[in-house]
């Protein structure tokens, strides 16, 4: 079996302003395969994706990253170890520096991690190259290019230092579906090429379903499912997962609507922290939060094989869901939300 | 229909307004179109010093009473604008061309005074972003009044805070009587979004134009908004356009859909029509970027190169032409006509004899769609 690459354990963060944000979240990641985070906003998925990378400090629980301690890691070997750990953010208008050419922001990433002036100007051509912007293009500035062009560009500068992991905060939302498309071939074709590895945390559904090997549902701040992304979709068991795939607006006919809003994640209530939208909730959801357990199901082991593109060993079949009605075995296939699978 | 040059219904108002108070019969005329919206050939162009920006260039639509009518676009398409202009909501710097009418009104010609009627009372405006639009210094219940008031629907403040908390409980907040005490920032973005519901259903308007009401929220919360809009035009039997980008959206709300690019309507049609077997390769091409359970990883149907910015030049040309796969010489001179491709349906492009297939992954070639 692979080691993993990533392997975020029980990790916790609380806001100064006593926001619960991330609890007791943890996430591993194979080596060249794509984990979805996936959820609404206010769930922890972008600030899970900062603890990760180590942008936020984690108040408790540690981050191992490539069978190393990134926890402990200060100094040089962070930053040498961050150039295999880089971060796509949602807003490239906002993360590329306004006064630096497109070249500039590039290579300004190479030469942090200490490459030499030459080589890091011929490596950011060649990646410009890859991630298919212009070369008449390179000496411009952020403000004149598309959010299209921008967003290449941000792939271009996460790429530069070979990572082996590539967070992908938001990185399609802002943009045109017919360029999003684009973007999204793009970054599929990059793993092909180079074989990294990507956390790509989203709120859009059919993009992770899209692009994700394992998918990760949270809802305030918590993991409430985790699964292999397609037998997440043919079989959800938390109620959570079937209500959000419910809620994807298309043709097909009545839908889970769930009452309600979301919770303040400031005073989340007790137990189970969907309880108050849950569709199947009953009285001793509120007295304990409910644990990850397995979900049994027919398509345990026949039908993982053809799950994992890759037919690779990792355990990608597993699948876990913190609902008390999974974990007595009422859960995926008897639950009232059923759209009626059989 | 005869259209009168200067059409006005005028009727005694409260004949409609269940709630309106008993007692004092309001006695002012009002202006009060009923009907279908007809646009006939909008254009809306920008003026700065700068220069001239042809937003939105000849397109014609309409929505019937009680249907629902998608103007489906990216961004810079021109949708928004077209919405907007039917209500006149810009200024002087903005000139709007061709035919508005609702019932037998002609909005564009109405003189300022008598628009103001209209906005709010006939056709009411559901904008995007809640924060941006509800006033953060004052209580939700007084933003409703200040509608009511305004149209006269209600003769007092008490009697409007009334009908405030009644509004607020029809869009589905829990406690609406606390929500109308509410300042903007006490609310969740879902509830705002109601509370801008509330607001534009206030005066049961028989035209509500919704631009992008649902963008801004969460995919849950977007599905009990989108449910309301349902409820509510089943209730009060009003028109509905509604503008979007989602094409998830527009298929679950949609009687018809327009699909705008660069300004224009390149195609139109019964939503099931358009949405299933799309006749032009824009919207061919909108629909196969969405990725789907059956595409397959990294074979998304993206459309090269971007959406051109609001307003850019392609006098006499297909404005699509440049990122069409299916483009033919001609598109490069000849601007593309709407043309029948199907009852109700028709299309702005001359390859499409036959129905553009929806192509996940890769591009089909151009012989497989006969010349007409």
């Amino acid at each position: 079996m692979t080691a993993p690459l990533l392997l975020a354990e029980h990790l916790s963060k609380r806001f100064d302003n006593g926001v619960l944000a991330v609890d007791d979240v943890s996430i591993t990641v194979y080596p060249g395969e794509t984990v979805g985070v996936v959820g609404e906003s206010g769930c922890g998925k972008s600030t899970t994706g900062k603890l990760i990378l180590r942008l936020l400090e984690a108040d408790t629980g540690y981050v191992a990253f490539d069978g190393m301690n990134l926890q402990t890691m200060i100094g040089r070997r962070l930053q040498h170890l961050r150039a295999q750990l880089q971060l796509v953010p949602q807003n490239p208008q906002t993360s590329l520096n306004p006064r630096l050419t497109i070249t500039e922001a590039v290579v300004f990433n190479l030469r942090t991690h200490g490459w030499d002036k030459k080589a890091a100007a011929r490596r950011t051509a060649e990646l410009l190259d890859m991630v298919g912007v212009p070369r008449d293009y390179s000496q411009r500035f952020p403000h004149e290019l598309s959010g299209g062009q921008l967003q290449r560009v941000a792939i271009a500068r996460a790429l530069s230092t070979n990572p082996k992991l590539v967070v992908c905060d938001e990185a399609v939302s802002a943009l045109d579906k017919s360029v999003q498309a684009q973007v999204l071939n793009l970054l599929v074709e990059l793993q092909r090429e180079l074989g990294m590895a990507y956390l790509f945390i989203s709120h859009d559904l059919a993009v992770v379903e899209h692009l994700s090997d394992r998918v990760v549902v949270m809802y305030l701040g918590r993991v409430v499912e985790e699964s292999s992304a397609a037998e997440l979709w043919r079989r959800p068991a938390h109620p959570y997962t079937e209500a959000l795939f419910s809620s994807v607006p298309g043709p097909q006919g009545r839908r889970v609507v769930l009452r309600g809003d979301l919770p303040s994640p400031a005073n989340p209530p007790s137990g189970c922290g969907f309880r108050t939208r849950c569709p199947v909730a009953m009285d001793r959801c509120a007295d304990a939060r409910p644990e990850p357990v397995a979900v049994r199901g027919e398509s345990s082991e026949s039908s993982d094989a053809s799950d994992s593109p890759d037919g690779s060993d990792r355990q990608g079949g597993s699948h876990q869901a913190a609902c008390l009605r999974v974990a007595e075995g009422s859960g995926a296939d008897r639950s009232p939300v059923g759209t009626g699978a059989p | 229909m005869t259209m009168t040059s200067f059409g006005r219904t005028r009727e005694v108002r409260g004949a409609r307004g269940a709630w309106a108070p008993g007692g004092k019969r309001p006695t002012a005329e009002r202006l009060e179109p009923e009907g279908a919206l007809k646009v006939t050939d909008l254009s809306v162009t920008f003026r700065t010093a700068a220069r001239t920006v042809e937003a939105v260039r000849g397109i014609s639509f309409g929505v019937e009473p009680g249907r629902t009518l998608v103007l489906l676009g990216e961004s810079g398409s021109g949708k928004s604008v077209s919405a907007r202009s039917i209500m006149r909501l810009y200024g002087d710097a903005v000139t709007v061309g061709g035919q508005v009418t609702f019932g037998d009104v002609d909005l564009l010609s109405l003189p300022e005074r008598d628009m103001q009627d209209v906005r709010g009372r006939a056709i009411a405006l559901v904008p995007q972003d809640a924060s941006g639009t509800l006033d953060p210094l004052r209580r939700i219940g007084s933003q409703i009044v200040e509608v009511l008031r305004r149209h006269r629907i209600v003769d007092s403040a008490a009697a409007g805070r009334e009908r405030a908390a009644e509004l607020l409980g029809q869009v589905g907040l829990s406690d609406p009587r606390r929500a109308v005490r509410a300042y903007p920032h006490e609310l969740s973005g879902g509830m705002r979004q109601r509370a801008l519901i509330a607001i534009a259903i206030a005066c049961s308007p028989r035209l509500l134009i919704a631009d992008e009401p649902t963008t801004a929220l969460d995919v849950t919360i977007q599905a009990q908004v989108l449910d309301l809009f349902g409820r509510l035009q089943e209730e009060l039997g009003m028109g509905l356009l509604f503008v979007t980008h989602d094409v998830g959206v527009a298929r679950q709300i949609a009687d018809r859909v327009a699909v705008m690019y660069a300004g224009r309507l390149v195609e139109d049609g019964p939503g099931v029509e358009v949405l299933d077997r799309p006749a032009h390769p824009y919207t061919a091409g909108l629909l196969g970027a969405v990725p789907t359970r059956d595409t397959p990883r990294g074979a998304l149907h993206a459309i090269p190169g971007q959406p051109p910015a609001a307003g850019a030049q392609t006098p006499g040309a297909c404005a699509f032409a440049p990122r069409c796969g299916y483009a033919l010489e001609e598109c490069g001179h000849e601007q593309p006509e709407l043309v029948a491709v199907g009852p109700g349906h028709s299309a702005a492009c001359p390859v499409m004899g036959g129905r553009v297939p929806v192509v996940v992954g890769q591009r089909p070639t151009t012989d497989e769609t006969g010349q007409p």
